[in-house]
């Protein structure tokens, strides 16, 4: 697979020696010449000095090819989206991945049709969400292109709909449970489960209804 | 208007001079001194990378969106943004790369290049001042 990563710093360097070791075909540009003459230690001849925006850059890095795969890790979000948009609108280039460095502007890459992307704030901070359980509704699964999420919701004595079975709870709209975790076990939750005060509940709803699940399903501390 | 430098500024005090409401956005504060006294227009703060400061400064409202920060990419996002999200059907982007601006202007989006009008009065100035021999 012939792969062009545009971005030689921590993150680029990083993937151009692994990828050279899954015996992939790389060049990675870079275009600040003390990071360039370093990488092209290492790299020889896969590592071009160029702004990655640039068409000669990439023509010179073989975008007509076109290669398999461009990763963008550059520091900038917006050279992120416009390495990507042209590789794929305008090179033909099949799948492209970015980098989100400034988690706000992820709707940006959303709205401009960018994916999969990849941003190590967000995933720090969904294991931050996971290791503080106070928090009470922990995300476990953005599935952007389907539009769902997948929450996990901790369950305590003042929760309303403790006691209460399945059925009988008054979810928002466009929210399902899906499951009940219950001293290590898991259960289907069906319209009888009853929920307990403990239970860990696994939800499957769209995008902006975590307000509402919190309501019926968290005590008022929680929400 | 978003990017009120040297150009944003001046199109912005133009615009305004002929009866436009004009709103400018920069993110740098400074970039109100360009519009001087004479200035009627609004004037926001921010990152136009920022939809909230997008927002803030009307492009809900907007019949125009001229896009001219110092960041060729940068315009070529925020004109999206424009084009896309708010569906401003005149939305400019200044972009100085001419090969960049061509290839988001066959994508869809109006593009100006500075810099290509630029190579072509240098061009035709020395053309029409060369010697004859040199002009066939």
């Amino acid at each position: 697979m012939y792969i062009l990563i545009a971005g030689g710093g921590k993150i680029g360097a990083n993937l151009t020696r692994s990828v050279l070791a899954l015996g992939h075909e790389v060049t990675v540009i870079e275009q600040r010449r003390d990071r360039f003459e370093r990488l092209a230690g290492e790299f020889e001849h896969r590592v071009q000095l160029g702004d990655a925006t640039e068409l000669f850059v990439l023509d010179r890095a073989g975008i007509a090819r076109p290669p398999d795969l461009v990763v963008a890790v550059t520091g900038d979000d917006e050279d992120n989206i416009v390495i990507c948009q042209m590789a794929r609108e305008h090179f033909g280039v099949e799948k492209v991945i970015a980098r989100v460095n400034d988690p706000r502007n992820q709707p940006l890459f959303d709205l401009i049709g960018i994916s999969p992307t990849i941003s190590a704030t967000s995933i720090i901070l969904a294991m931050i969400e996971h290791e503080v359980p106070e928090h009470g509704l922990i995300h476990l699964l953005q599935l952007r292109k389907e539009n769902l999420e997948i929450v996990e919701v901790q369950l305590d004595a003042d929760s309303p709909s403790v006691g209460k079975p399945v059925s009988r709870i008054n979810l928002p709209a466009g929210a399902r449970l899906i499951t009940v975790m219950r001293d290590g076990q898991a259960h289907m939750a069906e319209g009888e489960t009853e929920l307990r005060a403990g239970d860990q509940v696994l939800a499957v709803l769209e995008p902006g209804k975590e307000a509402e699940l919190r309501k019926v399903l968290l005590s008022k501390a929680d929400r | 208007m978003v990017g009120c430098g040297r150009v944003g500024s001046a199109v912005a005090l133009e615009l305004d001079r002929i009866g436009w409401d004009v709103t400018a956005v920069d993110q740098n504060e400074d970039a109100l001194q360009r519009l001087g006294d004479r200035w009627n227009g609004a004037f926001v703060v921010g990152h136009g990378m920022d939809v909230g400061v997008l927002q803030k400064a009307g492009i809900e409202e907007a019949d125009a969106v001229v896009v001219a920060t110092n960041g060729d990419n940068t315009n070529l996002v925020i004109g999206q943004v424009a084009q896309k999200q708010f569906d401003i059907e005149t939305t400019i982007v200044r972009v100085l790369d001419p090969a960049r601006a061509k290839v988001y202007s066959s994508l869809g989006l109006r593009t100006i290049s500075p810099t290509s009008t630029a190579i072509e009065f240098l061009t035709d100035a020395v053309r029409s001042a060369g010697p004859a021999e040199a002009q066939s």
